[in-house]
């Protein structure tokens, strides 16, 4: 007996519903946050994580709050990523019920952030969030760079590299999200996510391009990830997250039951 | 009656407070006033981050004597960084003494444990997640919780009181190591109830409900 793998159920949230598209776009409404965050905390979530992913900063009010709202409800670890640039807002998220905050491009942009709030809040309240795109050409070995803005702009920078440069400034954790698989329901990018987790000492969330049960269980068993991130095929009811367990268990993968 | 959680600026004191008042009726207060902890019926300890930055806390908030003294006199419950500054002394970050209400110290996994478990898995410090607690003692605060439920951890140190009697609950990362402790007045945990769902809410309101005898 020893420490469960995770299983997160992400919601991404614009202007206040739960969405979740295909690579980002063909937004879908999958309903209210609170509720959506409820249920899966009575399916047997062991963590939630909230993405806001509206587009302008004036609604950042109701993120606030949504928060405030699912953390008076669901006492499960809460993460909130989207928007998190500045000391400040990691504050403000924390003081709102937040567990942890994902920081993104800001990390990018600014990677003494993440070494800053490690030091004041401590690194377990600190996710670094991993946007990766496969680089290298047919033949080459597997390079993965960091894109923003959706998958659309390429920053150059090495993504497995970036992992360990994060894991030094004091990360305390990795969500790392294949932009290639992302939406795609063919599963997580398993090179990818085994490239991070064998090159870091921290947890690692495997995100992007669950469609079925087995492709959570690959990410624990193929990718060595500590804890598995999926939003669609919870959304739609197409799987429970405790059939998504009771799966992993049948697979010899230790689960919170 | 009121129960004061103890704000000494470290940690997520609004968890514990929402939890608290999903479990309760009983008025939860989050202070720093040494009056309105000493006034208080029952006495939350939280706490995360460093316990340098938490020991420097206290004593900043002149906390210290006030702590030691409600530990000995109200129901009490310390909660991860709350149950490791009772100890007497810290390995963390060089070294740093502790409020000391228990003989014994606070060590960091990395000294104890390997790389991996005898099953081979690998063992990340932090350790953080869901692990299982071997309840060592029946203990109100144990009430309707199974015997190995599951609570949520965030944490890469962990206590070594001399007294092994006064052990609660053991939990296994590499080593079996004290996830909860308990005596007389006090009980105090590693994990996060705030943070472990339906057991966690469990052993809080179990906190409430405790006459502090063990």
């Amino acid at each position: 007996m020893s420490l469960a793998k995770r299983i997160i159920p992400c919601l991404d949230v614009d202007n206040g519903r739960v969405v979740k598209g295909v690579n980002f776009v063909d937004i879908r409404d999958a309903g209210d946050p609170v509720e959506v965050a409820a249920r899966y905390n009575r399916e047997g979530a062991d963590e939630i994580t909230f993405l806001d992913i509206t587009a302008s900063s004036d609604d950042r009010e109701t993120t606030v709050h949504m928060v405030e709202a699912i953390a008076s409800e669901v006492f499960i670890p809460l993460t909130v990523g989207g928007g998190i640039r500045k000391v400040e807002d990691i504050r403000t998220m924390l003081n709102a019920g937040a567990d942890k905050v994902a920081i993104n491009t800001a990390a990018i942009h600014n990677p003494e952030l993440v070494r800053e709030a490690a030091e004041y809040y401590g690194s377990q309240c600190i996710v670094v969030a991993i946007d990766a795109k496969k680089v290298s050409k047919e033949g080459e070995p597997d390079r993965w760079d960091i894109f923003t803005h959706g998958g659309r702009n390429d920053t150059g920078i090495d993504a497995v590299e970036w992992a360990k440069k994060m894991a030094e400034y004091g990360a305390g954790e990795l969500l790392v999200t294949s932009m290639d698989k992302d939406g795609t329901k063919s599963g997580f990018n398993i090179p990818l996510t085994k490239a991070i987790t064998d090159a870091v000492n921290i947890p690692v969330i495997a995100s992007g391009g669950v469609g079925n049960l087995q492709h959570l269980a690959d990410g624990v068993l193929k990718a060595g990830a500590d804890a598995v991130l999926a939003a669609s095929i919870f959304h739609f009811n197409e799987y429970t997250v405790g059939e998504a367990k009771a799966y992993m268990q049948e697979q010899g993968i230790e689960v919170r039951i | 009656m009121t129960i004061a959680v103890i704000d000494y600026s470290m940690g997520n004191l609004h968890s514990v407070h929402k939890a608290l008042q999903h479990v309760t009726d009983d008025k939860v207060i989050i202070t720093s006033s040494p009056d309105d902890i000493l006034n208080a019926d029952r006495i939350v300890f939280p706490g995360q981050g460093a316990a340098r930055d938490c020991m420097n806390e206290l004593h900043k908030r002149e906390l210290v004597d006030v702590v030691k003294e409600v530990s000995q006199t109200k129901p009490f419950l310390g909660v991860c960084m709350g149950m490791q500054v009772l100890m007497e002394h810290s390995v963390e970050g060089g070294g740093v003494d502790c409020i000391g209400l228990y003989n014994g110290t606070v060590q960091h996994f990395t000294d104890h444990i390997g790389a991996t478990d005898a099953a081979g898995s690998r063992l990340k410090i932090p350790q953080m997640g869901w692990n299982q607690i071997r309840q060592t003692q029946n203990h109100p605060l144990w009430k309707d919780i199974k015997d190995q439920a599951r609570f949520y951890f965030v944490h890469s140190y962990f206590v070594d009181p001399d007294d092994k009697a006064i052990i609660a609950g053991e939990t296994e990362f590499g080593i079996h190591y004290p996830s909860a402790i308990a005596k007389e007045n006090v009980f105090a945990i590693q994990a996060h109830p705030e943070k472990s769902a339906d057991d966690g809410l469990q052993l809080l309101k179990n906190f409430t409900q405790w006459d502090g005898q063990a």
